[in-house]
C-alpha cells in the first residue's frame, strides 16, 4: 500500500517538473523581454544621468525621483514643484476619468442594445464591435484625425449647416485626445459590459415594474447595481490604456498636451534624462497598479452575489 | 391595453445612443478608406476617384521594405509565441493547482498589465546597451519583443480550448498501449488544432498591429509599416497613407473575419 502512495507521490513530483519544463520558454521570454528589463529600469531611475542620454553606470543618485516632482530654481537655487510634470500627472489622469466617462456614456447603451437584440443576431452586432478593436491603433486614431481636423468632415459638415462659420480648432487640444481616446477605447466598454447585461434576469425588471418603479428607478436601483461587476471591468479596461497612452496623444493632441507616455518619451528622446524616464515610468506603473488593485477589491467583493 | 404591449427591457434613448455608436465607430474609418480613393493631392479636397495612391504606395520601396519587414516579424513572433504559448498551456491546465501555478499565471499575463509605453522604454534600456556589448543590431530584437507580448494573446484561446476538452479521450489512448508522446501526436494535438489557429492568428495581428514597442526597439532603418506610419503623420500627409491605412485595415479585418467564422463554427 505504502508502495502504490509512494509511486503516486513519485509521479506526481515528476508531472510537475514535467509541468516546469513546458512552461520554461514562454517564461523565459517573457522574463528576458517584459518582466526583467522592468526591474533594470527600477535600477536606472537611481543612478545619476549620462550626458548624452543613458547613465552613469554604478554611481548612485536620486536626482531622477526627485525631478517627478520638484525642481530647482535656476536662479535663485529654491526649491520648487515641478509644475510642468505635476500638470502632466494631472492631465493624464484627468483625461483618463473623462475617458471613462465618456465611454460609458456610450458604451452602456450599447452594450444594452446588443443584450437586447434577439440571441441569433446578437454575435454580428458583438462583431462590429470588436472589429474595429483588433484593426490598428494608429489607424484607428489617423482616422479620427480625419474627422476632426480643421478641414475635415466635422467641421465641413458643421460650416455646411450653417452652424459655426470658420472650422473649429480640435486637432492638438485636449478635446482632441478625449474624442481619440473614446474612440480607441470603446470597444474594451462594450464587451465586458454586454458580458453582464446578456446574463441579466429580466424577472427582476418586471418585478420592480410591478411595483410601479419608473424606468429611471428599475434602471438605477435593478439593472446597474446587477450589471456593476461588467461595469467596474470595462471601467478599468479603459481606465488603464488611457493612462499610459502614447499613440493618440501624440497624433491628436501634439506637444502642447502632453500625456504621462509622451512625457516619458521625451526624457528618452530630447531630453536625455534617462534616470527620470524611468522614474516617471515607474509612477505611471504604480498608477496602474492602484487602480487594478481597486478592481481586485471591488471584484472580489461583489464576485458571484447576483448569478448563481 | 398600453399595459401588454409595455416592453419592460425599453429604456428610453438608449437604442438612439446605440445607433449613434455604431454610426460613430464606422464613420471615420469609412471617411479614412473613401479618401484612400481621392485624385487631389491634398485631404482637404476632394479631387475624383482614382487608384493611383495605392498604385503609388506598393511602387513606394520604403513602404515595400516596412511592410515586408513588419510581416517578417509577424510571422516569426506568431509562431515562436504560438509554440511556447502552446506548451505553458499545456503545463498550466488539467491539473490540480501546484506550487508556483498562480507565478505562472501572472508571469504569462504580465505583458498585459504594464503599459506599453514603460515596456517600450525599458526594452530601449536594456537592448541599447546589449547592442553595444555584442554589437548586434539585427531583426532578432524586434522579434523576441514581440514574441513576449504575444505570448498572452495567443496563450488565451488555447488555454481555452485545453480547459474544455474532453479528457476520456486521451485516457482511452493510454488504455490502448498508445505512448503518451503518441496519445500527444495523435489525439491531443488534433482536437487542440482550432485552439492553436485562433492563438496564432491574435498573435500575428497583435504582433502587425504594435507601433509603441517597435518605435522604441527598433534600430536604424528598420522601420515596420505602423512605425512608417507614425513617422510620416508628422508632416502634411497625401492620400498615399490612407491607401496603405486601408490595405492594412483589409488584412486586419479579413484575418478577425476569419477567426470569427472558425469560432462560429466550432459552435
Amino acid at each position: 500500500m505504502d508502495k502504490v502512495r509512494q509511486a503516486a507521490v513519485a509521479a506526481r513530483i515528476r508531472d510537475i517538473r514535467n509541468r516546469w519544463l513546458l512552461s520554461a520558454p514562454a517564461l523565459i521570454i517573457i522574463f528576458v523581454a517584459a518582466v526583467g528589463p522592468l526591474f533594470v529600469m527600477l535600477l536606472y531611475s537611481f543612478m545619476e544621468k549620462g550626458n548624452y542620454g543613458d547613465v552613469k553606470f554604478g554611481e548612485f543618485s536620486l536626482d531622477g525621483w526627485f525631478a517627478v516632482f520638484f525642481q530647482r530654481d535656476l536662479f535663485d537655487d529654491t526649491l520648487g514643484l515641478a509644475d510642468a510634470h505635476i500638470a502632466i500627472i494631472w492631465r493624464s489622469i484627468k483625461l483618463s476619468l473623462s475617458t471613462t466617462v465618456l465611454t460609458l456614456i456610450l458604451g452602456f447603451p450599447t452594450a444594452y442594445f446588443i443584450a437586447m437584440r434577439p440571441p441569433k443576431n446578437r454575435e454580428i452586432w458583438v462583431f462590429l464591435v470588436t472589429i474595429p478593436f483588433w484593426t490598428n491603433l494608429l489607424i484607428r486614431t489617423f482616422a479620427m484625425q480625419q474627422i476632426i481636423r480643421n478641414e475635415g468632415l466635422l467641421n465641413n459638415v458643421l460650416i455646411w449647416l450653417g452652424v459655426i462659420d470658420s472650422p473649429l480648432q480640435i486637432m492638438y487640444t485636449d478635446t482632441a485626445n478625449l474624442l481619440g481616446m473614446t474612440y480607441v477605447y470603446l470597444p474594451l466598454m462594450v464587451l465586458p459590459l454586454y458580458a453582464s447585461i446578456e446574463r441579466l434576469d429580466f424577472r427582476l425588471v418586471e418585478a420592480g415594474y410591478d411595483l410601479y418603479a419608473s424606468r429611471l428607478q428599475v434602471l438605477r436601483r435593478i439593472i446597474i447595481p446587477i450589471v456593476k461587476p461588467g461595469l467596474i471591468a470595462g471601467s478599468i479596461l479603459v481606465f488603464i490604456p488611457s493612462l499610459g497612452a502614447y499613440v493618440t496623444p501624440r497624433v491628436l493632441g501634439g506637444g502642447k498636451n502632453m500625456m504621462l507616455g509622451n512625457l516619458i518619451e521625451m526624457q528618452f528622446g530630447g531630453g536625455r534624462n534617462w534616470p527620470l524616464g524611468a522614474a516617471i515610468s515607474i509612477t505611471l506603473m504604480a498608477l496602474v497598479m492602484i487602480a487594478l488593485l481597486f478592481y481586485v477589491r471591488n471584484a472580489s467583493r461583489n464576485g458571484g452575489n447576483y448569478h448563481g | 391595453m398600453a399595459r401588454r404591449t409595455f416592453n419592460i427591457q425599453a429604456q428610453p434613448g438608449f437604442s438612439f445612443i446605440a445607433l449613434f455608436t455604431f454610426f460613430a465607430l464606422y464613420l471615420p474609418i469609412a471617411a479614412l478608406v473613401v479618401y484612400a480613393f481621392n485624385d487631389s493631392e491634398s485631404l482637404s479636397t476632394w479631387g475624383g476617384f482614382s487608384t493611383r495612391w495605392f498604385v503609388s504606395a506598393s511602387n513606394n520601396s520604403v513602404v515595400q521594405d516596412a511592410a515586408g519587414r513588419s510581416v517578417l516579424i509577424a510571422i516569426w513572433a506568431a509562431v515562436l509565441a504560438t509554440l511556447a504559448a502552446t506548451m505553458a498551456a499545456l503545463a498550466t491546465t488539467r491539473s490540480p493547482n501546484y506550487r508556483g501555478l498562480t507565478f505562472k499565471y501572472a508571469m504569462i499575463n504580465q505583458p498585459l498589465m504594464v503599459p506599453e509605453i514603460v515596456t517600450a522604454v525599458a526594452l530601449l534600456i536594456v537592448f541599447s546597451r546589449i547592442k553595444v556589448w555584442t554589437g548586434y543590431s539585427g531583426l532578432g530584437y524586434l522579434i523576441l519583443a514581440h514574441t513576449a507580448f504575444c505570448i498572452p494573446f495567443a496563450y488565451l484561446p488555447i488555454r481555452a480550448r485545453l480547459e474544455s476538452m474532453d479528457l476520456t479521450l486521451e485516457r482511452a489512448a493510454a488504455d490502448l498501449y498508445a505512448t503518451p508522446w503518441r496519445t500527444f501526436r495523435r489525439v491531443t494535438l488534433p482536437l487542440l488544432r482550432p485552439g492553436i489557429i485562433a492563438g496564432f492568428m491574435l498573435a500575428f495581428v497583435i504582433s502587425l498591429d504594435d507601433v509603441v514597442i517597435t518605435e522604441f526597439v527598433k534600430s536604424g532603418g528598420q522601420d515596420t509599416l505602423p512605425t512608417y506610419m507614425l513617422g510620416q503623420l508628422r508632416r502634411e500627409t497625401t492620400p498615399e497613407i490612407n491607401a496603405i491605412a486601408t490595405v492594412f485595415l483589409v488584412v486586419s479585418v479579413v484575418i478577425v473575419v476569419i477567426l470569427f467564422l472558425l469560432n462560429r463554427r466550432k459552435q
